[in-house]
């Protein structure tokens, strides 16, 4: 997890693009800027972060299912509770799946837990946008690499 | 049983939290109601849901892009209702 570069995701463990469900972890660092403001001496993860943390794993779900033809662009957050704090060393595991693909959007549910512990939960909405540039889809080539995701699991 | 402007109507009054007197088969959902394109994925999820089929919302945009259809032919009521019941007819008939 790199907080300052959005990277959010660490790995992919489980990917049922069938059952349209996935599973990821996220690795909390002991040490960040982003603890420095939130907050001193009582460092944790801000809820806006677990939240965007949500949607990165919805968005590999979205990209597995949609075999990396659209990318999933956040747009709408519903019903997110953060039922506990996260801390830095915590280790995520956030599970997430499709719960309505539209035509040109999705939603999704998610959920992060540490330690079997449940700590947030969220509906997110996506719209499914074709890759805008080159330069982008590269980019998520490499996102996805970095996060070894199961390129078997798309091909056809 | 409801018609499908009623069950379209409550959806509409209930996601957008528009009084449901105001909604009639000749209100177009933009121009009239005011609904913009990110509540209607709220609208088109739950019609989607009801109903069992999927709004071709992407198709339905292109066509209003590319000047091949009028926004009235979808987002009026009566006629995103009638869509509907083509959508649900048609997957009645596939079934």
């Amino acid at each position: 997890m790199q907080l300052e570069y959005f990277h959010m995701i660490d790995r992919i463990v489980d990917l049922k693009v069938d059952e349209k469900t996935i599973v990821v972890e996220a690795q909390v660092p002991k040490e960040s800027t982003v603890f420095e403001g939130h907050f001193p001496g009582y460092p944790l993860m801000p809820g806006v972060l677990l939240i965007e943390s949500m949607a990165q794993a919805s968005g590999f779900l979205l990209l597995g299912v949609l075999k990396f033809e659209r990318m999933p662009i956040l747009a709408a957050v519903k019903e997110a509770k953060v039922r506990g704090s996260v801390f830095p060393g915590d280790l995520m595991t956030l599970e997430a799946s499709v719960a309505h693909e539209g035509s040109g959007y999705a939603m999704t549910e998610a959920k992060i837990r540490v330690d079997g512990k449940l700590r947030a939960n969220s509906t997110l909405t996506f719209t499914l946008i074709p890759f805008p540039n080159s330069d982008m889809r590269g980019y998520m080539n490499a996102v996805a690499a970095r996060v070894g995701f199961p390129q078997q699991a798309v091909s056809p | 049983m409801s018609s499908t402007f009623d069950q379209v109507a409550t959806i509409i009054a209930e996601t957008c939290d528009i009084p449901r007197d105001t909604i009639t088969p000749d209100s177009h959902a933009i121009d009239d109601l005011g609904i913009d394109s990110l509540d209607f994925l709220d609208i088109a999820f739950a019609i989607d849901k009801q109903f069992g089929i999927k709004l071709p919302l992407e198709k339905w945009t292109q066509e209003v892009n590319d000047g091949k259809a009028t926004t009235e032919q979808y987002f009026v009521l009566k006629n995103l209702c009638a869509r509907i019941d083509e959508l649900v007819a048609a997957k009645g008939a596939s079934a």
